[in-house]
């Protein structure tokens, strides 16, 4: 057998261990089957709620229509079926949640592999400059990004993306260290591999899963903080996100004259979705983490 | 060679053997500390000032959007804010302006930025206050209930319910509670810190009390799963420790050993990250201020961010991220206190 057969079996191997784990734990797998049922929805949404529907001018529902046969979660201040929204919802939620979690994890992973590969003063100023950004309160700062820039979805990932990267860092940064004190590495390096060679081929592989289950969690984290700008009134007008809906009934006084179907499930769709990537977190860094997987 | 600093420190001779003669270790700690602290909240200054003028974006525009203005005015108001001036100048403007705690003057409220703050700070620390304190109460007791009977039903509903507070946004369950207790049943305030027309020492502080159940309430159950997870997981990696079976052979029973032995040891790194959130606590009031319209520095910057107005936005900016960083240095001076294996 070839090296490089052998070592896609051995990964295969590993990685139909792992799968076992993760099936083993039960708040992982509810909440991986919450989120296939979710982003399901969120990408056939196009196919069942017509844009009509989701204009102030369009939609055909009264005013305020409470929960009915024709709107089961009833309808909004301009008609629109609030069912619909929340869907609709999901797509710019998920949207914004994965790719800032990415953006973030991105930076975090590069930030912490150069950190803990070269260590030294470098290592040491990246770390510093790590620190400080972790001590920036993060709503703070995505709130003021997001209110210099000009309010679009972009906007928001950026917001999130720049203040979330610095837990990441550090998780990876620790993970490198250890990596690197492993006797492959010397091997690698005794062979004439370079910098970029450990780095890439041997200690980014070995980072990876920390990096997943970190991905994971940011993504509870930016769906929440999405939520939170868009409440405050930084997300882009134009698009229905479940934080904009929230805004929007509170705007409409639905608060002062309790009208809950226009409040209560955009709220629980944003802590069903959170939770979900939470339990999924949670579960992988069990299972990747032997250090914390459950003893008996 | 000898610096005068560790001189007048009868404890300073045998410890200092090693590093630069004369400089007692813990002066050089907190030399270390208290300087970086310095040099991250300059930094926060200068980010602040920065990231409000040179990203794109012109405050007065902003400020004037959708209203008509004259270029004159335009001009007035450029001169007025000091944005006519060239950037450095600007900065060096800001600088000293901070140094005096001279944050300007607010757009909106037309009075100075520092009689603003002065006048919210205390709202906002009794609301932050009263929440940590008991957020980490309730986190402390469940987290060290959970993590000793791991696997327990009990834990399994503890840590359910904790996740599934911790996943909701702090906004909406404020809005809900508002919906369900203050304006559909009236058991409490919609809004506000205190009632009109309240005489009187005891009432006044129970009538402020009153307005304060419910966001207490939504900060407490947003906050407090994060301290239990922390407490419950450092519970958990003292279980094993060869000192909890000694204590146990001694005859001791489970209550006792937990008690004395594991929780003493448990609450060291769990304290330390309560020091470490409290500085995000207060930012993170900002949200249930809004909700709640407590009379805050979280309304305050919302209110700042409605306009947009920029001196209130940038020194809010500074004060949030200055208490994180002093928060931190606080932690990091209490620590050694705490735990004596970290003092030198």
């Amino acid at each position: 057998m070839s090296r490089a057969a052998l070592v896609w079996t051995r990964r295969r191997r590993a990685l139909a261990g792992y799968a076992r784990a993760f099936a083993g734990n039960r708040g992982g797998m509810a909440g991986l089957a919450v989120l296939a049922l979710i982003g399901l929805a969120a990408l056939t949404a196009p196919l069942f709620v017509d844009d009509a529907a989701l204009s102030h001018t369009g939609a055909e529902g009264g005013r305020f229509q409470p929960p009915g046969l024709d709107h089961p979660l009833g309808t909004d201040a301009f008609g629109r079926s609030v069912l619909d929204l929340v869907v609709w919802g999901a797509r710019i939620s998920l949207t914004v949640g994965f790719l800032a979690a990415f953006a973030s994890v991105a930076l975090g992973t590069l930030i912490g592999v150069v950190a803990g590969h070269y260590g030294g003063w470098p290592g040491n100023v990246l770390m510093r400059v790590t620190d400080w950004f972790a001590v920036l309160p993060a709503l703070v700062m995505a709130v003021a990004l997001a209110a210099v820039m000009s309010r679009s979805t972009l906007t928001i990932i950026i917001a999130i993306g720049v203040t979330a990267w610095p837990t990441t860092a550090r998780v990876v940064r620790a993970q490198t260290l250890a990596v690197e004190a492993r006797p492959f590495i010397e091997r690698a390096r005794a062979l004439g591999g370079g910098h970029a060679h450990v780095m890439l081929r041997h200690v980014l592989p070995n980072v990876m899963p920390v990096v997943l289950a970190q991905t994971t969690l940011l993504v509870a984290e930016a769906i929440l903080m999405e939520a939170t700008l868009a409440f405050l009134g930084l997300g882009d007008a134009g698009t229905i996100s479940w934080g904009g809906i929230i805004e929007e009934a509170r705007n409409a006084g639905a608060v002062s004259s309790g009208i809950w179907w226009y409040m209560i499930p955009p709220g629980v769709a944003i802590a069903v979705v959170a939770l979900s990537f939470t339990m999924c977190g949670r579960a992988l860094e069990g299972v990747l983490n032997p250090r914390q997987r459950e003893r008996p | 060679m000898d610096t005068p600093s560790g001189a007048g420190r009868p404890a300073a001779g045998p410890t200092a053997r090693r590093g630069r003669p004369g400089l007692h270790p813990a002066v050089r700690y907190l030399g270390g500390r208290v300087l970086t602290a310095v040099v991250s909240l300059l930094a926060v200054m200068v980010t602040s000032f920065f990231l409000f003028r040179v990203l794109p974006g012109d405050p007065v525009a902003a400020l004037t959007q959708g209203r008509s203005v004259s270029v004159d005015q335009l001009e007035a108001m450029r001169r007025d804010f000091g944005l006519d001036q060239p950037l450095p100048q600007q900065f060096v403007d800001y600088c000293l302006g901070m140094m005096t705690l001279d944050f300007g003057m607010s757009y909106q409220y037309r009075v100075p930025v520092s009689e603003l703050i002065a006048e919210r700070l205390g709202p906002t620390l009794l609301l932050a206050g009263t929440g940590t304190v008991i957020a980490a109460v309730l986190g402390l007791v469940l987290g060290t209930r959970s993590g000793w009977r791991r696997g327990s039903l009990m834990d399994r509903v503890d840590t359910g319910i904790a996740l599934t507070l911790w996943s909701v946004p702090s906004f909406w369950l404020g809005l809900l509670l508002i919906v369900l207790l203050a304006s559909g049943a009236g058991l409490f305030p919609t809004s506000g810190m205190s009632s009109p027309g309240v005489e009187g020492t005891f009432a006044v502080a129970l009538d402020v009390a009153h307005h304060m159940v419910l966001p207490v309430a939504t900060m407490v159950a947003v906050v407090y799963a994060q301290y239990m997870m922390i407490m419950r997981s450092s519970v958990l990696d003292e279980m094993g420790a060869d000192y909890l079976t000694t204590a146990r052979a001694k005859g001791l029973r489970d209550a006792v050993v937990l008690r004395r032995h594991a929780v003493p040891n448990a609450l060291l790194p769990t304290v330390t990250l309560i020091f470490l959130n409290l500085g995000r606590v207060v930012s993170g009031v900002i949200l249930i201020e809004t909700v709640f319209a407590w009379p805050g520095l979280g309304s305050l910057f919302y209110s700042g961010l409605r306009v947009p107005d920029l001196p209130i936005v940038q020194a809010l900016f500074v004060v949030f991220a200055g208490s994180v960083i002093i928060m931190n240095l606080l932690a990091d001076l209490v620590y050694p206190l705490l735990d004596p294996r970290v003092r030198t």
